[in-house]
């Protein structure tokens, strides 16, 4: 049913998690990432460096490397390939959840990654941004990418029950 | 017991001589109430939070960013006795101010953020970590008085 046709019942949870980027938060994460791009795999890499190092149950996760340091070589590509991802998903910000959905089997089934660390790999991913781009990284544009990866995590969580 | 290394000691008493406290304190306070607005609610008396402009330019808001840096520095200042430290402030935030003790750590992660962006590459994952261990014994030293 669309909302035409049932205009005046309350949305459910997801259609809300789904639709709470209102147009302006996607201009703005389009129009940031468009900065952060040519960054954006040595920010993906400090970023999950950054994870390991001040979070250390999300190493656990990767006890199949055999270097987690920051510096590390796997952990700069394992963090490149996220990255990419992410700017994959803001080409895929008006159907997050469609777009996301192969992703979001891997972290389902194969991974299974505990939702919870989405948010901590958000936090540590806008860090970087921050870091990278302090000038650019302002209260709006923070609020506007932590709603846009809220939304990710969201979508990546879809497929697990 | 926290056990701090050297190293964890020596960088959060280093940050915390660097940077001012009025400019880091209302930036981290501001950046909190714009990106997570239900903090806001604990703060209807600072008047005009209709918007981030209006958040940015609020002078209640700045004076209050400065007072917790302040509060911040005596748990810097006494590393091995923080729980002690923050005993009354956590009695005053889970009884008098009833303020949700999940909304510390949202705090926190603005601080990290504008600490970092004003360290830039100094801010290294190792000094990354020792700052967000500080803070987690912080927020759990703020928490143990809720029941």
């Amino acid at each position: 049913m669309t909302d035409t046709q049932r205009p005046f019942v309350q949305k459910t949870t997801e259609e809300n998690a789904d639709m709470s980027l209102s147009g302006k938060d996607k201009a703005v994460v389009k129009n940031f990432w468009g900065k952060v791009a040519p960054k954006a795999a040595e920010i993906g890499g400090e970023a999950l460096g950054r994870m390991l190092t001040s979070y250390p149950q999300t190493k656990t996760y990767f006890s199949h490397w055999a270097d987690l340091s920051p510096g590390s070589a796997q952990v700069k590509k394992h963090g490149a390939t996220i990255m990419a991802a992410v700017g994959d998903a803001v080409s895929k910000i008006d159907d997050l959840t469609g777009g996301l959905s192969t992703l979001s089997e891997l972290h389902a089934f194969k991974l299974r990654v505990d939702p919870a660390n989405f948010r901590i790999l958000a936090h540590n991913l806008i860090l970087c941004m921050a870091m990278f781009f302090p000038g650019d990284f302002t209260p709006e544009v923070h609020l506007s990418v932590d709603k846009f990866l809220q939304n990710v995590a969201f979508a990546l969580s879809e497929k697990y029950r | 017991m926290v056990v701090w290394t050297d190293f964890e000691r020596t960088t959060i008493q280093d940050i915390f001589s660097k940077i001012d406290y009025a400019v880091v304190g209302q930036a981290a306070f501001s950046r909190c109430l714009i990106v997570y607005p239900w903090t806001q609610r604990y703060f209807g008396q600072f008047g005009n939070l209709y918007n981030a402009a209006a958040i940015a330019s609020n002078p209640k808001v700045a004076a209050h960013g400065k007072v917790i840096m302040e509060a911040l520095e005596k748990a810097v200042k006494d590393m091995d006795n923080i729980k002690a430290t923050y005993a009354e402030l956590s009695a005053l935030h889970s009884e008098k101010l009833q303020v949700d003790p999940d909304n510390f750590m949202l705090l926190g992660d603005c601080l990290t953020i504008v600490v970092a962006s004003q360290l830039g590459k100094n801010f290294t994952a190792e000094v990354h970590a020792a700052f967000q261990k500080f803070l987690a014994v912080v927020v759990s030293s703020l928490r143990r008085q809720y029941y």
